[in-house]
This record gives C-alpha cells, structure tokens and sequence, in this order.
C-alpha cells in the first residue's frame, strides 16, 4: 500500500479583505498517494494556485486540517512550514523564476545550500543533462530560452532530492511544443522516478494526462 | 562561502547603482580617513617643529602671544624688537643650559621671479644657535669668520632655490648690502632651510636695529624649572616668555575648532553614505520580492535571507572603505599640498600621516557600518512571507 503525500480535509483558505472574506480553497478533501500525478485544473480564479500553496506549504490554512509528507501543518508556524518544505519539496513556477545573476548550474546549486546539503556541482550537472540542457550549464537564465529556463527550473526543484513537486502552471508561458517536451520531463520523473507530482495547468491536452485530474470551481472540487 | 557569492554576484547586477553607492561610501571614509590621518600628521609635524627649534622657551617682545607662536615657528622671531640688555641680563642664569639670541629681519622684494616668494627671511645668530641645534650640518663651507663680519650661511632650500655656493656674493634688496656666502647648510626639514643667517652685530647694522633683537632662544637644564624661571622673568618690562609646549597648545587650539568642523562634514558625509547604502539595498530587496520569496520556497531560511542580504550591505561598505582609504593614501599628497596653501602656518614636514592602524580602523568602522546600515533591509527581506513575495507584481 502507497503512503499518502498529502491528505487533507475539509480545507479552507480564507483571505479577509476589508470588505468582505473571500474562501479561496472552500472544504476540499483529497488524497495524494506517494507516486501520485495529479492534476489541478480550472477556470482562473477557481483555488487551483491557492491550494497548491497551501499543500506545498508556502501558506497556512484557514480551518480544516491538511497533512503533508506524514506532517500536520494544519495550524503549522511559518517557521514549521519552512521545514516541511526544505529538502521535501520541489517547486516549479509558471514564470521559472530563476535568479538573473546565477548561472544554470548555480540556480540548480541553491536548494542544495539552504537544504544544508552537501553543494554538489557534479549532482547539478546531472539533474540538467536529466531535463536536456546539459549543454547550457553556464548560461545566465537572460541566455536561455523560455523552455530552457523552465527546464533550469525543473532541475532546481529536484535538487535537494524532494519527495514531491509541486507546477503552478508550469507551461503557461510556453508554446506548444515546450509545452510538450516540459510536461513529458514531468510524466518521465513521475514514471521512471516514482516522484509524486501536483501540477495546475489550464492545458486541458496536458492536464488529462495526469494519473488523477481535480476540477476546482470556486474553490471546491467539482 | 556560497552565500557570499550570491550576494556579490547580486551586487555586480545593477552596476551602475552599485558603483555610485560605492563611491558613496568610498568618498565618506576617504575623507575622514585623510582627516583623521591630517590631525595626526599635524600633531607630529608641530612637535617635530617645536623640538628641532632645540629650544624650550622662548623670550620675545611683549605683543600677540598667537603671532608670537606662530611667527617664531614660521622663522624664529616675532617682528617687534626688545632690548639685546635683556639678553646680557638673564644670560647668566644658572637654569640655563643654552641659550641664543635672534634678530629677524624680512625683505620684500619685487625683483622676484615669477613662481618664488616675495620675502626674503633673514636672521641674525651668534654661534650658540649652533649649540641648540647640533644636528646642524653643512653642505657646503662653515660658520662666520667673525661676530661682524659681512658673511650668510643659507638654509639649503633657499641656497638651491637662488642656486648660491659657497663664495658667492649676495645681495640685501633694498638696502643695498652685499654679504658673502660662507657656508650652505644641509636640509634638516624645519625653517632655517629657508633662512639666511648672518652675524647678529652684521645683522643690527644692517637692518639699522642696534642692539635690538626679536627673540632669545633658551633650552633649560631641568624641564620641571620652566615655570619658576618664567615667573622670575615676569616683570621684567616689555617681553613675555613664551614656552614652546604653549606654542604648541595654542597651535593645537587655533586648529581645534576647524579640526572639529572638518569632523563634523565627514560624520555627516558618513551618514548620508550609510543612508544611501541602506536605501540602495532596500530598492534592491523591493525589486527582487519574487526572488526572495522563491528563495524561501526552495527551503532558504530567514537566517538565509537576513545573511545574504546582510553581506552584501557589508560587502558595498568594505568595498567602499577599502577604495576610499586606497584614495586618501594615494591622494594625501595633493591634499597635503592643498591644505599648505591654505593654513596660515603649516609645520614643515609630512602633514598627513595615514598609519596602517588608522586604515585599519578605517576598515573595521567600515564592516560595523555596513552591519548596522543592513539590519533594516535584511529584515525586511527575512520578514517577507513566501507566497506574498511569489506572487507579487514587482
């Protein structure tokens, strides 16, 4: 039997703004399993990115409870946050946000450094050949195209060997075929790998390729 | 050691906006550190000056004590006359270990070249001025043949600069006087290198000035003895005893308020470069809020962030202490040369003395500065919550 990576229940976001309250993520249950992928999909503004913050524990939750990677964080410090996510999770962001100043290489390097693991340029060299750049590792992100530099970010979110990823929108800024060639390094960490994957994607080809599929509208699962 | 690397590479992103803040920086400590460097060069060359006139007292005509001080420095005499029965009088003391009568005399010439002062300084000596400054060497021939003979003994500069040897004749502008030059004296770094000196009786003669003299040196068997013989010497009419420590004082004094003004714009300039500094990195946290909340993201800590964003607020004030105290080593010269031309006495001599104990405070004032000037924007960017920073707009 699968270990579960992520379990939560009736989980809520709540953002109070002056006016009113907004529930982001409104009582959602689910269940990811360790070797899971699944996709997070919907209309903007459904709760897809807030509930990949929360699970990837960038946020607190509002009420509910919400266990990841076998840890409660349903009323987790920021500080306890941090370390759940440090070394346990990979993160993957629809603009690749890399550091401007680091080479490919390097940006792979810095999870390894504030993971307080041992910095590994033969590991990070590696992780790129993995994600088809091989040839680049010297490369500014500025050098790079905007499927490369999602690839460089690919490899970062694997550095410190996490056990899961988390893909906000990972091909949003991609063409077709980057799209592509990024969503099949994903299904090749998840199969060969055993990586245990949430991606959101508007890309409804890409998204149902995913082993589990999770409509969201208005915050609930639909 | 990776961490450090970080912020250096973010430092060398916005060049431009680096280097300024830098210069910013590096102005700041130039400035204080050739200050600094300035009041101790200054201190050291006034003593310097004051021990190589060999003397600890000195009498002069009754008048201005701070003109007093500052001309007996600038060539050993006051320009008011006393009596010379003065001198006879007190020559026989007992305190005394040596002692040398003096009589100043400048002539202003137009005859001048272009580029040379106008004023020729001339002293009148008796052979014991040579007894209260043994480390008096000559180039070039010797001392007077007689106490009134038509002889000069040149200072070395003012030799070199009218290009005299030894059996030139030289000529008094104005009165008309031809003296022949007898001995050229080696450089000893003080103001007799720009004095002529002549027999004391020659000089009274030919500055029409019998039996006056403008000052009388006198060096003291007992330091401690100093103030009993300048109280035996105060009622004597019409002089006042100056000692050399006074001299000194008074010096100091007359340069304390400019010193602690000159202090005061270098603290101020300090100020605004920290200010700078902490408002540069600050632009530099604020414009990276999505880096630094991916950074968090990819598990950096708030000690993380706080450090990088600590070290490079650091890193732009050493690097700026550090070009800052290179500059005012490298431009201490011209400084010096500057500061010359403007302070109404100036001790001959290195006037600003840069020590590697200086630059060292320089450098570790610097590193506290920096420290200081990046708590704020560390903070900041420590305190900022990852997904708020992630999904900013900046």
């Amino acid at each position: 039997m699968k270990n579960t990576v992520i379990k939560a229940e009736k989980l809520r976001k709540i953002y109070k703004l002056p006016a009113e309250e907004i529930a982001a993520v409104n009582s959602i249950d689910l269940e990811v399993a360790e070797g899971d992928f699944v996709s997070l999909m919907g209309p903007s503004g459904s709760g897809k990115t807030t509930l990949l913050d929360v699970i990837g524990c960038l946020d607190s939750i509002s009420s509910g409870t919400l266990t990841v990677l076998g840890k409660d964080v349903s009323s987790a410090s920021e500080r306890e946050l941090a370390q759940v996510r440090r070394g346990n999770i990979g993160f993957v962001f629809q603009e690749f946000l890399l550091v401007p100043e680091l080479t490919a290489v390097e940006n792979v390097e810095l999870p390894m450094i504030f993971a307080r693991q041992k910095v590994s340029r033969q590991t990070a060299k590696e992780l790129l050949n993995k994600v088809g750049l091989g040839h680049r590792i010297k490369h500014l992100p500025k050098e790079l195209s905007g499927g490369e530099r999602q690839r460089v970010a690919i490899a970062r979110s694997l550095a410190a060997n996490p056990r899961l990823l988390l893909a906000d929108e990972p091909t949003g800024n991609l063409d077709s075929k980057n799209s592509e060639e990024i969503f099949a390094i994903f299904e090749k960490l998840n199969n060969d790998d055993g990586l245990t994957i949430v991606v959101t994607t508007h890309n409804k080809i890409l998204g149902s390729r995913a082993k589990q599929i999770i409509y969201l509208k208005d915050g609930k699962i639909v | 050691m990776k961490m450090f690397l970080i912020a250096l590479k973010t430092l060398r992103r916005k060049k431009v906006r680096s280097v300024l803040t830098i210069g910013g920086v590096a102005i700041a400590v130039g400035v204080l550190v050739g200050l600094l460097g300035f009041d101790k060069g200054y201190q050291q060359a006034l003593r310097r000056d004051i021990d190589k006139m060999g003397y600890q007292v000195l009498v002069t005509a009754k008048g201005c004590p701070y003109e007093a001080a500052t001309l007996m420095l600038k060539g050993g005499g006051g320009l008011r006359y006393m009596d010379q029965k003065v001198y006879e009088k007190i020559v026989s003391d007992q305190r005394i270990e040596q002692i040398t009568p003096q009589l100043v005399a400048t002539i202003y010439s137009e005859e001048q070249e272009e580029g040379r002062s106008g004023i020729s300084m001339y002293m009148g000596v008796m052979k014991s001025y040579l007894d209260l400054k043994p480390w008096i060497k000559f180039r070039s021939g010797g001392w007077f043949s007689g106490e009134t003979a038509d002889e000069a003994v040149m200072g070395y500069e003012v030799a070199e600069l009218e290009q005299r040897v030894v059996g030139d004749e030289i000529f008094i502008p104005k009165i008309g006087k031809v003296l022949k030059v007898v001995g050229i004296m080696e450089r000893t770094g003080t103001q007799d290198d720009g004095i002529i000196f002549m027999p004391l009786k020659t000089a009274q003669t030919v500055f029409s000035l019998d039996n006056k003299i403008t000052g009388i040196g006198i060096k003291l068997k007992d330091l401690n003895q100093i103030q009993a013989f300048e109280e035996d010497l105060y009622d004597e009419p019409g002089i006042q005893v100056v000692s050399m420590a006074q001299v000194r004082g008074t010096i100091l004094n007359l340069m304390s308020s400019a010193k602690v003004m000159a202090n005061s714009i270098a603290s101020v300039a300090i100020i605004i470069a920290v200010i700078g500094v902490m408002n540069t990195i600050l632009m530099s946290v604020f414009e990276r809020t999505k880096q630094i909340g991916v950074m968090k993201a990819l598990g950096a800590s708030k000690t993380d962030i706080f450090k990088i964003i600590w070290m490079e607020t650091t890193l732009t004030c050493v690097i700026g202490g550090v070009i800052g105290s290179a500059a005012a080593v490298l431009g201490g010269n011209v400084m010096e040369k500057i500061i010359k031309k403007i302070l109404p006495y100036a001790p001959s001599g290195q006037l600003i003395v840069i020590s590697f104990s200086l630059i060292g405070v320089a450098l570790v004032g610097t590193v506290l500065i920096g420290l200081l000037a990046g708590i704020y924007p560390a903070f900041r960017a420590a305190s900022m919550r990852p997904v708020e920073a992630i999904r900013s707009s900046e």
